[in-house]
């Protein structure tokens, strides 16, 4: 019996009720912060759950359900800043985070990578959950440059992890943030742009589902957007109210520091666009801001859901998720196996941690054949210093670079 | 038999050929075109002399060619330099002027043109030209002469143009080596505008692109003065290595087949037409595309040209050409060359035949020649600028002599 309910449930895509379950779980001191502005009646559909090591900012939280990972090795003084005893303390504690997951169909993961417990925790949060049969997204943000190296190395290795085990990651770099802050910006001021920026990630894809589609985006579409991409994804929320209100949500996008003045959306694999209206919503609206989306993104995939909401009369607000491809064989590789089995056998817990190395050593020549072919194709000029422009090296015939084919 | 010091040669040492024109100027400062020698240049490769002593026996051959058709003994030559590591830039001198009566005189446009010379080059290259533009006096711009004009400060604008000093020294010395002596050196592409464009096309203004076998070079006048100047080290060679890599041919058939059966635009008629290769006793060996040729000789010359349209709209040239481009250089005579410039440059294109200068038709209507051509202008122009003191002392001579033969 207990199997089977867990089968039915590892394939949400196909079982998810008209209103999903879902589970936020604010990871680390910066996820459980971020939890605090999810408190607004907008989501009280959703449960919110507070992991961390650190006893003082779980008092502080206002999270219904807190879990503390502790044991006496840390003293209560968290994972001062090691990813690893993180990982460890959530290994330990993994049945715990499994059966905290259950029942729900959603998790959605928050977390700032490169401290401990965010970086450490999260991977495996997003496995527990997983294998409690849920769909799990995770939001993050990798830290400022001037943090320093290690923390930028830490936040880089969680975010592959939590590639390879969450469904989806959406990830903010802090760095980015820069360019919507002035000089006069306060540090704690930033951090809060930077959290709010998460949130309104978290929201704009909380709205897909919880608001009543006049176009239905699935969550799966989501997932498959996020999957498998990205170093970063780009994301943007803007809102305009009026009568030009449609013209003046394509402004703001183009705009959008986030967005690199549209060149975000120009490079990107794969775009979502939620609109958010009143009942005044009109489809010429829609389509303007699709159609100036349309041009902009070139050769991308759109994923487009519209949904009514009364609050919103009057105005109308556009979330906008950017993919960028730009995943190596490695994470593709590395994706395709955790999809295959969510395995429930726990020695293989650690097992989403190793995969990428592993996979790795399996596949040694993914990355190997592009060498010869530079070599071969400069020809006479082989020895002779490159004429280097902007990049290129013009040696090479413009027809390999332009990649014509000659048939 | 004659007098020695009208005879100006120009000497270009090209990637694809070594090319030596004589010149011989007359009373009046005109120059006539007497004698052309030149010689298949194997020791060059992207403009930069990669072997000496291949060059050097080269050199002697064109010289030599050169020397007997023009009945003169070569003694010094306006060297013409190029490659990719040529550049150039605009700046602008400033000079307070500091006399009473704020009356500009020559010492301040001696010191203003002083001041815009000085400007940090990298340490490795070394000073071509110095090209002067305009005069601007408070602020007023376009003034060609301010001498005994009033102003309280005097600035000028400079184009100037560097290379890598070594890349060419390597030069200069070669041909010192061949007991020959360098007035001057020139960067090509100055010389290739000399010689194509009139007085009247300098001052509408006109791109000149000198498409050599290793290099290309690109200048743009304006106002009757240079605008910008530089060099893609991308030329003909790479369009016969294109060939060869893509149609999978060897380098020496690949260059024959450019020749033979090279187009700049993709035509209708090759579309579905073969080339057979054959051996030296007729045998067939294999069929070539004719529109895959096309299409690698098409997008390497489109991808020139755009890079040169590039380069001008950065620097905000693109509006002021207004006579149009001018084509010379070996890579001009590609059939369908000035239509595909046409299409990328969005303009009148013309192919360059050395106009302003007259002599042997044979060495001006080919476009290979413009720059040896321009380089005897070049030589002209400083030379009757030269010689100018030297007639007034003649007069003062002659004066004195009369009062002392009294």
């Amino acid at each position: 019996m207990e199997t089977e309910s867990e089968n039915s449930q590892s394939d949400p895509q196909l079982e998810i009720p008209a209103t999903p379950a879902v589970k936020i779980f604010g990871v680390g001191n910066a996820g459980v912060s971020l939890l605090a502005a999810l408190t607004t009646p907008e989501f009280s559909a959703a449960h919110l759950i507070a992991v961390n090591t650190d006893a003082a900012s779980l008092a502080a939280s206002v999270a219904p359900v807190k879990i503390q990972l502790e044991n006496k090795l840390l003293r209560g003084l968290g994972t001062g800043g090691d990813p690893d005893r993180g990982r460890a303390l959530a290994e330990e504690q993994f049945s715990t985070l499994k059966s905290a997951c259950a029942g729900a169909n959603i998790v959605f993961i928050l977390a700032g990578l490169g401290g401990g417990a965010g970086s450490g925790i999260s991977p495996v949060l997003a496995k527990a959950a997983r294998e409690a049969g849920a769909v799990v997204l995770a939001f993050v943000t990798t830290p400022f440059e001037c943090e320093g190296n290690r923390r930028e190395l830490q936040a880089q290795q969680s975010l592959d992890q939590l590639k390879a085990a969450a469904d989806g990651v959406i990830c903010l770099p802090n760095q980015k943030a820069f360019r919507l802050i002035d000089e006069n910006t306060s540090v704690c001021e930033t951090f809060r742009v930077t959290g709010d920026l998460l949130v309104e990630g978290v929201r704009g894809v909380w709205q897909l589902f919880a608001r009543p589609g006049l176009i239905q985006v699935h969550f799966a579409d989501v997932c498959a957007l996020v999957r498998d991409r990205h170093a970063e994804n780009g994301f943007a929320f803007v809102e305009a109210g009026g009568p030009g209100r449609a013209r003046e949500v394509v402004e703001k996008l183009q705009a959008h520091p986030l967005l690199d003045e549209g060149r975000v959306l120009a490079e990107s694999e794969a775009v979502l666009v939620s609109l958010t209206g009143g009942k005044d919503l009109t489809m010429a609206e829609v389509n303007r801001v699709m159609e100036l989306i349309k041009r902009q993104c070139g050769r991308a995939q759109i994923i487009m859901g519209a949904a009514i909401d009364a609050a919103f009369t009057g105005r109308l607000c556009v979330t906008v998720i950017a993919a960028k491809q730009n995943s190596s064989p490695k994470i593709a590789t590395t994706r395709t196996e955790t999809q295959g089995g969510v395995s429930a056998n726990p020695s293989q817990r650690d097992a989403v941690m190793m995969r990428g190395t592993r996979t790795r050593r399996g596949n040694p020549k993914m990355v190997q054949p592009q060498l010869p072919l530079a070599i071969v194709s400069k020809g006479r000029f082989d020895k002779s210093e490159p004429t280097l422009h902007n990049g290129e090296d013009l040696d090479i015939p413009t027809f390999l670079r332009r990649g014509v084919p000659l048939n | 038999m004659f007098d020695d010091s009208n005879i100006i040669v120009g000497l270009e040492i090209g990637t694809s050929k070594i090319c030596v024109v004589v010149g011989e100027q007359n009373a009046d400062g005109g120059v006539n075109i007497i004698g052309l020698g030149q010689s298949r240049s194997r020791g060059v490769r992207k403009g930069a002399i990669i072997n000496t002593e291949q060059v050097e026996e080269d050199l002697r051959a064109a010289v030599a060619e050169a020397e007997q058709m023009a009945d003169v003994e070569i003694r010094s030559v306006y060297l013409g330099v190029s490659g990719g590591h040529v550049r150039g830039f605009n700046n602008r001198g400033h000079h307070p002027v500091v006399s009473a009566d704020r009356e500009i005189s020559a010492e301040d446009v001696e010191d203003v043109l002083n001041n815009a010379k000085v400007r940090n080059l990298p340490p490795e290259n070394m000073l071509i030209h110095f090209v002067r533009q305009h005069f601007l006096v408070d602020g007023h711009d376009g003034v060609t002469n301010p001498v005994g004009m009033l102003g309280s400060r005097l600035e000028v604008d400079m184009h100037i143009i560097h290379g890598n000093a070594n890349q060419m020294q390597n030069a200069v010395r070669l041909v010192k080596g061949t007991q020959l002596a360098v007035n001057e050196i020139v960067f090509n592409g100055m010389a290739a505008s000399l010689a194509l464009l009139t007085g009247e096309q300098k001052e509408l203004g006109a791109l000149v692109i000198d498409i050599g076998g290793g290099t290309t070079e690109y200048v743009v006048h304006s106002d009757g003065v240079i605008r910008h100047a530089g060099v893609l080290a991308v030329g003909g060679d790479h369009v016969s290595n294109d060939l060869a890599y893509g149609l999978k041919v060897p380098l020496s058939r690949a260059e024959k087949l450019k020749i033979e059966h090279g187009s700049a635009i993709v035509t209708e008629a090759g579309k579905g037409q073969t080339i057979s290769i054959t051996n030296e006793l007729g045998l067939e060996l294999r069929r070539v595309n004719v529109e895959h040729l096309q299409r690698i000789m098409s997008l390497r010359l489109e991808e020139i040209f755009k890079l040169i349209a590039q380069e001008l709209e950065s620097v905000g040239l693109t509006d002021y050409l207004r006579a149009g481009v001018f084509l010379c250089g070996g890579g001009s005579r590609v059939p369908g060359i000035v239509t595909l410039a046409e299409n990328t440059f969005q303009m009148k294109v013309a192919l360059g035949n050395a106009s302003t200068i007259s002599g042997l038709s044979a060495a001006l209507d080919q476009p290979e020649f413009a720059t040896a051509i321009g380089l005897v202008k070049y030589g002209s122009l400083r030379s009757r600028r030269v010689r100018r003191p030297s007639i007034f002392r003649d007069t003062l001579k002659n004066v004195f002599g009369k009062v002392l033969s009294r």
